[in-house]
């Protein structure tokens, strides 16, 4: 079966990314995966181990001093090496920060072209096709690469399910340092709270606040109804730049784009840049004191009244019926 | 300083953006054009460090049909000294690839210390055109940065990672892309509106960069519009809606 690379990202405390799993259940459908991993120190065989349970039948290893100093130009080193090595007729990579960058460079020196933010991925009759959602979810467009390899970034959480296990054999190689056109690592400053919520980007309930909670402290009731519902907290923009919370929560046109079971939108008004990262979601519920506000053309369930009197009492509700 | 601003001209987010579904190519007759907001936050970032300095120059570039000059105009009038507008039939529909190879082309006929960027624009979302940008040029990216402090012995700046943020450095030439923590862009005043029109805009041919077509391309197979979202239940809340959603939620099972 032909060989599919699936770029596999590694934190700089050498935590493998939860990516991994979407990544290779992708490649799966489309060949044998090879999972690339770029790293300063050998891999642990638990790690290999791991990749392997999540569908990897072999691990490209590259070991490099760089890794963890110098930005990107090691992972686009370890897939041109490795294109080299396994001949693949995809290369994969998740659609983060890192991963796109890997893929654009990668494009311009390998001579394929970049299938971005996919969601899907098929083999049709040998063709990689990939599905992208576009403009909020409006459109489903397929598209394909001619005349070269085809580089997809897969969007987080976008793809349900897992590969079949496999005993992951390693190749190990050794990269050169990137010498030249590459910007250097000078520390990481990590996100303090390791929060025990489910990840945004997966989460089968997300929760979110807008401007309409007023404050940072304020902002405690999403996460006390996100806390009651085991779901994952969001946000609009406007939340995000009064500082009530982080920016990785901002769902939208320029967030997160999110599919969960449920989202539930508190004082949110639903500006269309918002909806454009939610309204894929299977429920939506919205509760806004304005009875205009947009958010209700998207609501499966909307109560208009004010979120300070109706979220307590929802908590309560809904723990009562837990019980 | 030379900084070369990257702007892309796209369909207005705050409306209903359309397909067209024949082609996947997007239906310009639905939306208004306009500047891609992270892209003036990018020209943003620029015209601070002109104004600390008036050493800096400032060129706004497009590649776009025709209209896309509207885009370059904005910029001007936002204090940007001069234009590129590279604007070819043949660049209709260009993937991220052709769009990628085209640019690095008219920058290295316009040169520059710094090029800056939008991390990802509004109406692709692919984030990947910078990256090639820089693999064109061999050039170091610093992208996704939510601060930076651009001088003439290079760039620092904070990027937005997975887990945390980076601190990161490249010497100049630089690529470097901005994402939304970069301070909203002042808007254009009477001034620049009348001086604008004054400066000079550089019109580019594609035959003129000789760009070499690549082989490799993207080819959109399908487009399919979803049907819109229905509106379901609205109630207004006289102190039992909240019992009401959580029944609702039970019997979903949504809880
Ligand atoms: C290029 C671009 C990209 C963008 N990207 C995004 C994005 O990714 N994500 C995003 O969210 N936005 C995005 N926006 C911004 C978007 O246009 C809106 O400004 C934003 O979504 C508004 O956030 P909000 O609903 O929290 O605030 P508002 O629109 O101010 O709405 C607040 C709502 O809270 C309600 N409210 C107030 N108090 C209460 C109360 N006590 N109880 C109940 N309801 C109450 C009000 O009725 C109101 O509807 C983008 C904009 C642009 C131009």
């Amino acid at each position: 079966m032909s060989n599919v690379l699936a770029l596999i990202e590694v934190s700089h405390r050498g935590e493998m990314a939860a990516s991994a799993r979407g990544l290779l259940a992708a490649a799966a459908t489309l060949g044998s995966p090879v999972a690339v991993v770029v790293s300063a120190a050998p891999l642990a065989d638990d790690d290999v181990a791991w990749l392997g349970e999540l569908g990897a039948v072999r691990v490209y290893a590259a070991l490099t001093a760089a890794a963890g100093t110098v930005l990107v130009a090691p992972a686009v080193d370890a897939l041109g090496a490795a294109i080299d090595a396994y001949s693949p007729v995809a290369v994969l990579t998740a659609n983060s920060v890192d991963g796109r960058e890997a893929a654009g460079r990668l494009a311009v020196r390998v001579g394929g072209s970049v299938l971005a933010d996919v969601v899907q991925v098929r083999s049709d009759n040998g063709t990689v096709v990939a599905r992208h959602s576009v403009f909020g979810g409006a459109y489903t467009v397929d598209s394909v690469v001619e005349g070269g390899l085809p580089i997809l970034t897969i969007r987080q959480g976008a793809i349900e399910g897992q590969a079949p296990s496999a005993t992951a054999a390693v190749d190990e190689a050794f990269l050169d340092t990137p010498s030249e056109g590459a910007a250097v690592i000078d520390g990481f400053n990590d996100d303090a709270v390791v929060s025990a919520r489910p990840e945004l980007r997966t989460a089968a309930t997300v929760v979110s606040g807008g401007r309409g909670l007023g404050s940072p402290e304020n902002f405690a009731l999403v996460e006390q109804l996100a806390d009651t519902l085991g779901a994952a907290v969001g946000a609009s923009r406007a939340a995000v730049d009064a500082g009530y919370v982080a920016q990785t929560a901002q769902v939208g046109q320029t967030g997160v784009s999110v599919s969960p079971q449920l989202y539930v939108a508190l004082g949110i008004s639903g500006a269309i840049q918002h909806r454009a990262g939610m309204q894929t979601a299977k429920t939506i519920v919205a509760i806004n004191k304005d009875e205009d506000a947009p958010i209700f053309e998207v609501a499966d369930f909307g109560i208009v009244g004010d979120i300070f009197t109706v979220v307590p009492k929802l908590i309560e509700a809904v723990k009562a019926r837990s019980n | 300083m030379k900084i070369v601003v990257l702007v892309k001209q796209v369909p207005d987010t705050a409306e209903e953006r359309k397909l067209n579904l024949a082609t996947g190519q997007l239906d310009r007759e639905a939306t208004d054009s306009v500047v891609d907001e992270i892209n003036e936050r990018a020209l943003e970032a620029a015209l601070r460090l002109k104004d600390a300095d008036k050493g800096t120059e400032v060129v706004a570039m497009t590649m776009g049909p025709a209209d896309a000059v509207q885009a370059l105009r904005k910029a001007l009038s936002m204090g940007a000294d001069s234009a590129v507008h590279i604007v070819d039939d043949s660049l209709n529909g260009a993937d991220t690839g052709r769009t990628a190879a085209t640019l690095a082309a008219a920058l290295r006929v316009t040169g520059f210390d710094v090029v800056l960027a939008g991390n990802e624009s509004t109406d692709g979302r692919g984030g990947v055109v910078p990256a090639m940008v820089a693999e064109h040029l061999k050039l170091p990216l610093l992208g996704s940065l939510v601060s930076a402090d651009i001088a003439d012995d290079g760039v620092h700046g904070v990027r937005q990672g997975e887990g945390g943020t980076l601190t990161v450095r490249a010497a100049l030439p630089a690529i470097v892309t901005v994402t939304e923590r970069f301070p909203e862009a002042r808007f254009p005043n009477f001034k620049g509106i009348l001086t604008a029109k004054r400066k000079p805009v550089t019109t580019l041919s594609a035959a003129e960069l000789d760009v070499p077509a690549g082989v490799s391309r993207t080819v959109v197979v399908a487009t399919v519009e979803r049907p819109p979202r229905a509106a379901g239940r609205k109630l207004i809340d006289d102190g039992t809606a909240a019992d009401e959603l959580a029944e609702f939620l039970v019997a979903n099972r949504l809880v």
